[in-house]
């Protein structure tokens, strides 16, 4: 295709192509872009002002400086990080066993285990017996109901033992007759050469529990000091009825706050989103790599 | 058979080494009779202790391996197939002093009393409605975009493209739902436009009408670039040869994206269309959940939303898991539906 440079009209084509997708690029991008200008602009201005921003409306930094005062906000990205970080790694841990076990060949109860475990990505209890059970065994208000159920993902765990699945069996049986055990096979063979796999793996999960805040919603009732920061970020923007409860924070000059309250979400959005966006350049292959590996499975 | 026949070769062939000591003698003769034993219950087919020595024999042979499934195993077993026992106060009048087993039966009052309410008609088509909106409008975005950008040729703005347009799958669903509902309130600037160029008044996200709108756009907004990485996929596999070959036959780009193009991703989209039916009545709670208010229930109140409303809000546990109950078995056959679709057209399936 590249050989060919055409006619006038394929000239054409491409340019209109290249220039309805700078479009679209703009469009995808301008919501971003006006969080950005909202953020920076003065509380004032931006209150007057309706319509499509196209560059901040003046400049102040009170909408980052009443975020960064509220505690509830860096509680939040505590609690968050810490459930990332935990939670992905209690997640790995487990896919990683599970996937193993389920990509050695020859024991009896193999094809029921799978059976029971695939056949959760198509029923579940529902979100009451669910919560009941969570309730039963006491984790409700704990860490752990955020950070136990729902922690292994049957798709990421098929898409991890497909990946197992695929390393040369002559390797695994070679280091089983040199008498190591299913342990360091997993350990010392399997894992080192499925890493790109692991890496993946290891963001979706990550990526998930960034963003997770169901569970909080439903297992921390009386746990607001557990809460992630997506909680905290639903009570700022969409329970607006708990706009009182936000204010509350800024005792001093809660008046003030009203006036402050489109600026102090924007920012909010752009302090509690631009961690992921740097992250991102770097991962994105690691994402797509997944995407595709997902799609070829078995 | 085969495994009898080999016992008896493996017994005669074992015989000339006998070499008179009695322990050894001994051990041989109870290896004989082990045989002969072995032999007969291979003729009688019934054997119900043999599963379980098998089973005993096989967890002995295996024992690392079922160690390090126990875990996952405990895992499934308390966090998937406990509550899918709860399941049964969906046929009861759930009490907490009682508990779940303690609960009385009430057989089918549940489910009737839901199929008989106007929720049920409202729930039910908001959910179709909403995920078929969804999958009517939100499907082609990708396949045209990617598409369009695989004919892009210089490879910088390629990649530039791609990275800006995948950006919104990163952001949280509580960040998009924030920046819906901050975008489309009555002071919101989605709102002033839209007011302006149609003559429509007041807040979009409070108009019950405009509910699905919002929820298919900011859905395509937020998944086009992403979902479009599978086609791109597929669209590196089509044989340039073709396009060259329909060049020097005169098609011009349109016509070689209808021949060419378009054909060779076929297996792809349908494949990608008949996973997304499958889960047509499962999508996107979270943000309905997020976006909706009492205002636009009419059209935002999705079985999901009810469910959680009446068992978290309303503390109605009983009702609540039979109308989650009736979600998912509806679930469980779309997907199994949509599977054996998806095998029969061979490219892959979901098991």
């Amino acid at each position: 295709m590249s050989k060919i440079h055409g006619s006038k009209s394929e000239t054409a084509f491409r340019v209109i192509n290249g220039l309805f997708m700078f479009i679209l690029a703009g469009i995808t991008l301008y919501p971003l872009l006006y969080v950005v200008f909202g953020s920076f602009s003065d509380p004032a201005k931006l209150s007057r002002f309706r319509g499509a921003l196209l560059k901040p409306m003046g400049f102040s930094l009170k909408g980052y400086e009443a975020v960064f005062s509220m505690k509830n906000f860096w509680l939040g990205y505590r609690n968050t990080l810490f459930y990332v970080a935990a939670g992905t790694a209690i997640s790995m841990l487990l896919t990683i066993l599970g996937a193993y076990a389920l990509s050695v060949k020859g024991y009896m109860l193999k094809k029921p285990v799978m059976f029971l475990i695939v056949f959760t990505m198509y029923f579940s209890g529902g979100m009451i017996p669910t919560y009941l059970v969570v309730k039963q065994i006491g984790f409700v208000d704990t860490i752990w109901s955020v950070l136990i159920p729902g922690c292994i993902s049957v798709y990421n765990l098929i898409v991890l033992r497909s990946s197992f699945q695929s390393i040369p069996r002559n390797l695994i049986e070679s280091a089983s007759i040199d008498g190591a055990g299913h342990i360091r096979i997993l350990f010392r063979i399997v894992l080192p050469l499925s890493s790109a796999a692991l890496a993946t793996i290891t963001l979706f999960y990550g990526a998930s529990r960034w963003g997770a805040w169901y569970s909080a919603m439903v297992y921390l009732p009386n746990r607001r000091d557990l809460y992630p920061l997506q909680m905290f970020l639903r009570e700022l923007m969409v329970t607006e009825n708990n706009m009182d409860a936000v204010a509350d924070e800024f005792s001093t000059e809660s008046a003030n706050f009203y006036l402050l309250k489109n600026v102090i979400k924007y920012a909010a959005v752009i302090v509690s989103t631009v961690p992921i966006l740097c992250l991102y350049p770097f991962l994105q292959k690691y994402f797509i790599k997944g995407v595709l590996v997902g799609s070829l499975k078995e | 058979m085969q495994e009898t026949t080999f016992c008896v070769l493996h017994a005669v062939s074992s015989f000339p080494t006998l070499t008179g000591r009695e322990s050894l003698q001994k051990k041989y003769k109870r290896r004989e009779y082990n045989i002969m034993q072995k032999m007969t219950t291979v003729s009688v087919p019934a054997k119900k202790s043999g599963f379980f020595q098998k089973l005993s024999k096989d967890f002995k042979q295996y024992k690392s391996l079922y160690l390090i499934l126990l875990p996952v195993l405990i895992y499934f077993i308390i966090f998937c197939y406990w509550p899918m026992n709860g399941v049964i106060i969906a046929f009861k009048k759930y009490k907490p002093r009682l508990g779940v087993m303690d609960s009385k039966w009430v057989g089918l009052e549940n489910f009737q009393q839901y199929f008989g309410s106007a929720f049920f008609k409202r729930t039910v088509s908001n959910t179709i409605l909403l995920n078929l909106y969804n999958l009517i409008f939100g499907f082609p975005v990708p396949i045209l975009f990617a598409i369009l950008l695989n004919e892009v040729q210089n490879k910088a703005y390629k990649k530039v493209i791609q990275s800006i347009t995948y950006l919104p799958h990163f952001v949280t669903t509580v960040i998009v739902a924030s920046m819906i509902i901050q975008f489309t309130n009555s002071e919101g600037f989605i709102t002033y436009l839209v007011n302006n160029l149609t003559g429509h008044s007041g807040s979009l996200i409070s108009d019950a009408s405009m509910f699905r709108r919002i929820f298919v756009i900011s859905g395509i907004w937020q998944s086009f670039g992403w979902n479009s990485i599978i086609y791109m996929a597929a669209l590196t596999g089509i044989n340039p040869d073709l396009y060259e070959a329909s060049y020097i036959d005169g098609a011009n780009k349109f016509r070689q994206i209808w021949h060419i193009t378009l054909p060779g991703i076929m297996p792809t989209i349908v494949i990608m269309l008949i996973l997304a039916c499958g889960s047509i009545m499962s999508l996107g709670w979270e943000k309905a959940f997020l976006l909706q208010s009492p205002l636009t229930y009419e059209t935002s109140d999705i079985i999901s939303t009810f469910v959680y409303r009446k068992g978290f809000k309303e503390q109605d546990y009983s009702y609540s898991t039979a109308v989650d109950l009736f979600n998912s078995v509806i679930n469980l056959l779309l997907l199994t539906l949509a599977n054996s679709f998806s095998k029969r057209f061979g490219e892959s399936s979901l098991w």
